[in-house]
C-alpha cells in the first residue's frame, strides 16, 4: 500500500484499463510516426511523456535512455520496455512494447507484398525529403533542451564528459558502444572514489 | 528444423548480438538473413534497407517483418518479430527492476549522472548526422532544406507555437511534395 502512495506522488498516473489503452495507443503513434531509427523516437517519447504527459521527468529518460542504448536489440523497443515497466511493472512493459513493434508489423507486412511500388514512388521518395529536415530539427531540439540543464548546473565535469564524448563520437567517429563503456567505467570509479572521500570527511 | 524455428532462432541471435541501435543490427541482419540462410539475396537486402530508412519503426523489427513474410507468411511476421524483441524483453525487464529498487541509491545515482552527457551527445551525433543527409538527399536545393530545417527548429523550441512533431512531420511531408512539383 506505501508503494502506491509513494507511487502517486510522483505524479505516475493510476494504472487501470484506461491507462493501459493509453498507453499503448501513445508508444503505438510514437512508433507509427517514427522515421529514422532509436534515437529519434527516443526524442518524440521525451516530447510525448515528459513535456505533454508528465508521466517520467528528464533524469529518468536519460538514464532509461543509457540502459535502452547500452542493451542488446531495438533501442526504441528497450525504451517502451523501460518506460513501461517504469509506469506500471511487467504488464506495463509488455502493453508498451507491443504498441512499438506493431505498427512496423503492419507496415511492413503491407510494404513487402509491394515494394518496389513504394521504393520507387516520386511522390513518396519527395515526401520524405521533406520529412527528414523537420526530424532533424526534432533530434537537435531535443538536444538542446537536454543540454540545458547540464550546463546550468554549473559543473565542469559533466561539461567536459560532453564535449569530450562529442569529439570522440562526432569527430573521431568512435563506436558509440566503446565511448559508453569507457565513461561507465570513469562514472563507476570516479562514483566510488568521492563517496569514499566524502566517507572519510 | 522447421522454417518458423529457425527463422525465431535468427532473430533472436540478430536481437541478442545487437547492442547500440539500428545501424549495429544490420550486419548481423544481412549475416542471418542472406549469407546464412539465403532467404534474401543481396539485391533484395539492399531494399530491405531502403525500405527500413523509408518506414516507420527499428530495422531489426523491419526485417523480421519482411524476412518472416516473404519466407512464412503472417506466421513467419509473428514468430521472426517475437523471436527479435524476446531478448530485449528478458534484459530490459531484470534492469528495469533493477534500476527501480537502486535508482535512488547513491552510488548508481552517481554512476548514471555521469553518464548522462555522453547520451545528449550521443544524440547531438545522431542529430548532426540526420541534418547531413536532410541537407544532401534533398530533391531542391540545399539552402531549402536548411530553411525547413531552422523553422522546425524554432517552432519546436518556441513556448508561444505550440506544434507537435508530428504535425510537422506531416508538413515536412507536404512541404518536400509541394516542392517536387514546383520543381
Amino acid at each position: 500500500m506505501k508503494k502506491h502512495i509513494l507511487r502517486e506522488e510522483k505524479g505516475r498516473p493510476e494504472v487501470n484499463l484506461r491507462f493501459y489503452l493509453r498507453l499503448f495507443w501513445t508508444t503505438f503513434t510514437l512508433s507509427l510516426f517514427t522515421f529514422g531509427g532509436g534515437f529519434v523516437i527516443i526524442s518524440l517519447m521525451r516530447k510525448k511523456m515528459v513535456v505533454e504527459l508528465g508521466w517520467i521527468n528528464d533524469e529518468e529518460m536519460l538514464d532509461f535512455i543509457t540502459i535502452a542504448q547500452s542493451s542488446p536489440g531495438p533501442i526504441a523497443v528497450n525504451g517502451s520496455l523501460m518506460v513501461g515497466y517504469h509506469l506500471a511493472r511487467v504488464p506495463g512493459a509488455l502493453v508498451a512494447a507491443l504498441g512499438t513493434v506493431l505498427p512496423p508489423m503492419i507496415v511492413l507486412t503491407v510494404v513487402s507484398l509491394a515494394y518496389q511500388a513504394v521504393a520507387d514512388n516520386q511522390v513518396i521518395a519527395a515526401a520524405f525529403s521533406g520529412m527528414r529536415a523537420v526530424v532533424a530539427a526534432i533530434v537537435l531540439q531535443v538536444t538542446w533542451a537536454l543540454f540545458k540543464p547540464l550546463a546550468q548546473k554549473k559543473r565542469v565535469l559533466p561539461i567536459v564528459l560532453f564535449i569530450a564524448s562529442f569529439v570522440a563520437l562526432f569527430v573521431l567517429r568512435f563506436n558509440i558502444m566503446v565511448v559508453m563503456i569507457a565513461i561507465i567505467l570513469f562514472s563507476v570509479v570516479h562514483s566510488l572514489v568521492t563517496m569514499h572521500k566524502e566517507e572519510r570527511a | 528444423m522447421s522454417i518458423l524455428l529457425s527463422l525465431f532462432v535468427s532473430f533472436f541471435q540478430i536481437g541478442l548480438f545487437s547492442i547500440g541501435g539500428g545501424y549495429a543490427a544490420m550486419p548481423l541482419i544481412k549475416a542471418q538473413v542472406v549469407d546464412i540462410h539465403g532467404w534474401l539475396n543481396a539485391l533484395e537486402f539492399a531494399d530491405l534497407v531502403t525500405i527500413a530508412e523509408m518506414t516507420p519503426g527499428p530495422i531489426a523489427i523491419n526485417s523480421a517483418t519482411f524476412v518472416g513474410m516473404r519466407v512464412a507468411g503472417l506466421a513467419g511476421v509473428v514468430v521472426a518479430t517475437l523471436g527479435n524483441i524476446m531478448p530485449s524483453v528478458i534484459i530490459m525487464l531484470i534492469l528495469a527492476k533493477l534500476y527501480e529498487k537502486y535508482a535512488k541509491e547513491t552510488l548508481l545515482k552517481r554512476i548514471l549522472e555521469g553518464v548522462r552527457p555522453v547520451v545528449v551527445a550521443a544524440i547531438l551525433t545522431a542529430g548532426l548526422g540526420l541534418l547531413q543527409l536532410a541537407i544532401t538527399s534533398f530533391t531542391a536545393p540545399d539552402l531549402f532544406a536548411l530553411t525547413l530545417f531552422v523553422l522546425s527548429f524554432f517552432a519546436l523550441n518556441s513556448r508561444r507555437i505550440k506544434i507537435g512533431p508530428i504535425v510537422l512531420l506531416g508538413i515536412g511531408a507536404l512541404v518536400g511534395i509541394g516542392y517536387s512539383f514546383i520543381l
